[in-house]
């Protein structure tokens, strides 16, 4: 994929820089004479969206840690302190706080698309399970972050995914002491989280140099999953990419704008609004939306498995319900690549989408029945998709013929 | 001219890359343990140890809520009807076996001390509910019985008794 550039430095100083850091040939290599296949289609647009994503975040973050205090007597203070006083720290609250659950739609939408078109097989393996890190990173750091205002979703959202901890067999409590440097969420606790979630999206933009250092080794995967074979399968990145690619972020950032100038406190929970207490629990712990199906995993094993017990069980679920995604390129052995071409697949795909759906859905409900009964389906049915569903169907589907080329599928064969 | 050493599999050089190799990972531990160590709880925390709690304003039939290191701590004046109750329950229906005794001070059978994080997930479950005449955990649907045992939901340990002396009828010394 990697065409040797037809960079030729126009001036001295542009030839004088090339000679020591050749940076202006690296980006027209990358990010302008990139051969990217011609038939991506919008969903493909989200890796875009999400580096724009991931910059507003840092952005904004940097900005609000300026007036930000993190200790546990001014932490909630000092958020109200933004939203009231500071000049503008209404809006950039209102966009740091909206931005966390618009990176995650990106990224859930990036990831469903990945799944659908097998952008994960061979030879990308490593691409996927670099994405598949920065989605574990990039929770971990909303969660820390989701922690800071120090209200009582915070406090109480801490305390119980703290425990996790405590599952662990025999050094379990210590380790859990150790997390949170004290017998219970306190002051420290929110200064090292403070801490981390500070450092870690900056970790994550390094994981996405490697994210998309390897995606331009072999190039781009596309809606038919047929790899390039000749120039004309490609376009140059930039314009086409680039200007289909900032399209699609006006687009995305018209529900942004909309959440944030006209209901900024919407997709919160209202309790987070009452200051941390660690005497009163509120009636209903619910994470932010976008960890719910993964909590609804946590809390459906509620019975006990041999010799683990139903609490360590929720944990290995959870956990495991993140470690399957890493080991999908050896799971689903089909040859062809896009689940366009797959008759079975499409309906497995499209049950487990709605699968996820409900699993989050279920997250924000109480824990009674029939929402546990449902838990525990949708949580079987969510390994099934990987285990049993993914590997059965590479071995009995006998998918669609595949078009000979890129510029055959988008041309017709006339041309071809 | 070939040597003994260079035709054998291990070697002078072997020996000594291991060794550096070795004296290189116990120092690389020796520098890495205080910077993990930091992260435990520190003298500040480590000080709010032991409290001192009167017990003679909680009337039979009610609970408060007290905090010690950081944590809350049910104190609860059971009613005769909830201590027979506990006691009349079998081991075997339970998913924590310990008997009612276990979880009590000796002549202090009314009072039920126990950190109030639920065993699942810390959550605070709220008392006289749940179907067991104890404590109920909305959270996940953990429920307990009047001796702050397990009885149902995802939890998988009772409801732990912190370490406490009666030093006086009404006065208990927690930690």
């Amino acid at each position: 994929m990697s065409e040797h550039s037809t960079y030729t430095p126009g001036t001295a100083v542009e030839k004088w820089l090339d000679d020591r850091l050749p940076i202006i040939r690296f980006s027209k290599e990358h990010l302008m004479d990139f051969p990217t296949p011609k038939n991506l289609n919008y969903w493909w647009t989200f890796g875009a969206i999400l580096v724009l994503c991931l910059g507003v975040q840092i952005v904004t973050g940097v900005i609000l840690a300026m007036h930000y205090t993190p200790n546990i007597a001014m932490a909630f203070d000092s958020v109200e302190h933004i939203r009231r006083d500071v000049n503008g720290g209404r809006i950039i609250q209102a966009v740091h706080a909206v931005g966390a659950s618009m990176f995650f739609v990106a990224l859930y939408t990036h990831m469903f698309r990945g799944l659908y078109y097998g952008s994960y097989k061979a030879p990308r393996e490593i691409i996927w399970i670099l994405g598949v890190l920065i989605f574990i990173l990039t929770v971990a750091t909303a969660f820390m972050g989701y922690i800071l205002p120090w209200g009582q979703m915070s406090f109480w959202g801490a305390t119980v995914i703290s425990n996790i901890f405590s599952a662990i067999p025999v050094v379990g409590e210590n380790i859990k002491q150790l997390v949170l440097g004290g017998f219970a969420v306190g002051n420290p606790t929110l200064n090292r989280f403070f801490s981390l979630h500070y450092l870690l999206p900056f970790v994550i933009a390094a994981i996405v140099v490697l994210h998309i250092w390897a995606l331009h080794v072999p190039g781009n995967n596309n809606p038919i999953g047929v790899e390039v074979k000749e120039s004309r399968d490609t376009v140059a990145f930039h314009p086409y990419y680039t200007m289909k690619d900032l399209f699609a972020m006006v687009v995305f950032m018209i529900p942004f704008a909309w959440f944030v100038f006209f209901a900024p406190d919407i997709l919160g929970h209202p309790d987070n609004y009452i200051m941390a207490n660690s005497q009163v629990t509120p009636a209903h712990i619910v994470p932010e939306w976008y960890l719910l199906p993964f909590y609804t995993i946590l809390r459906a094993i509620d019975f006990n498995v041999l010799f683990i017990d139903s609490k360590l069980g929720g944990v290995i679920a959870m956990g495991g319900a993140l470690v399957m995604l890493l080991i999908v390129p050896w799971l689903d052995t089909s040859k062809v690549r896009s689940g366009t071409f797959r008759p079975l697949f499409k309906w497995f795909y499209w049950l487990f989408v709605i699968n996820f759906v409900t699993l989050t859905y279920l997250g924000a409900q109480p824990a009674e029945a029939p929402y546990t009964y449902l838990a525990k389906i949708c949580t079987g049915y969510y390994f099934l998709y990987f285990l049993v569903i993914l590997p059965v169907l590479s071995r009995i589907e006998t998918p669609k013929p595949l078009p000979t080329s890129i510029s055959e599928s988008v041309l017709g064969k006339a041309h071809a | 001219m070939a040597t003994q050493a260079e035709h054998s599999s291990t070697n002078r050089r072997d020996f000594l890359y291991v060794a550096t190799g070795a004296v290189g990972a116990v120092g690389a531990a020796a520098v890495v343990w205080p910077l993990i160590n930091q992260l435990n709880p520190d003298a500040s925390t480590l000080a709010l140890a032991s409290i001192e709690f009167d017990i003679s304003a909680i009337p039979e039939g009610q609970s408060v809520t007290i905090t010690w290191r950081g944590l809350p701590v049910f104190v609860r004046h059971r009613t005769t009807a909830e201590i027979e109750e506990a006691k009349a329950v079998p081991l075997s229906d339970l998913k924590d076996p310990q008997t009612d005794e276990e979880r009590t001070k000796p002549g202090h059978e009314q009072w039920l001390v126990m950190i109030a994080n639920c065993t699942h997930l810390g959550c605070i479950p709220v008392g006289e509910s749940g179907d067991f005449d104890g404590w109920f955990c909305p959270c996940h649907g953990s429920h307990y019985d009047s001796a702050g045992r397990i009885r149902r939901g995802p939890a998988p340990k009772n409801l732990v008794v912190p370490p406490y002396e009666f030093v006086s009828d009404t006065l208990i010394q927690i930690g």
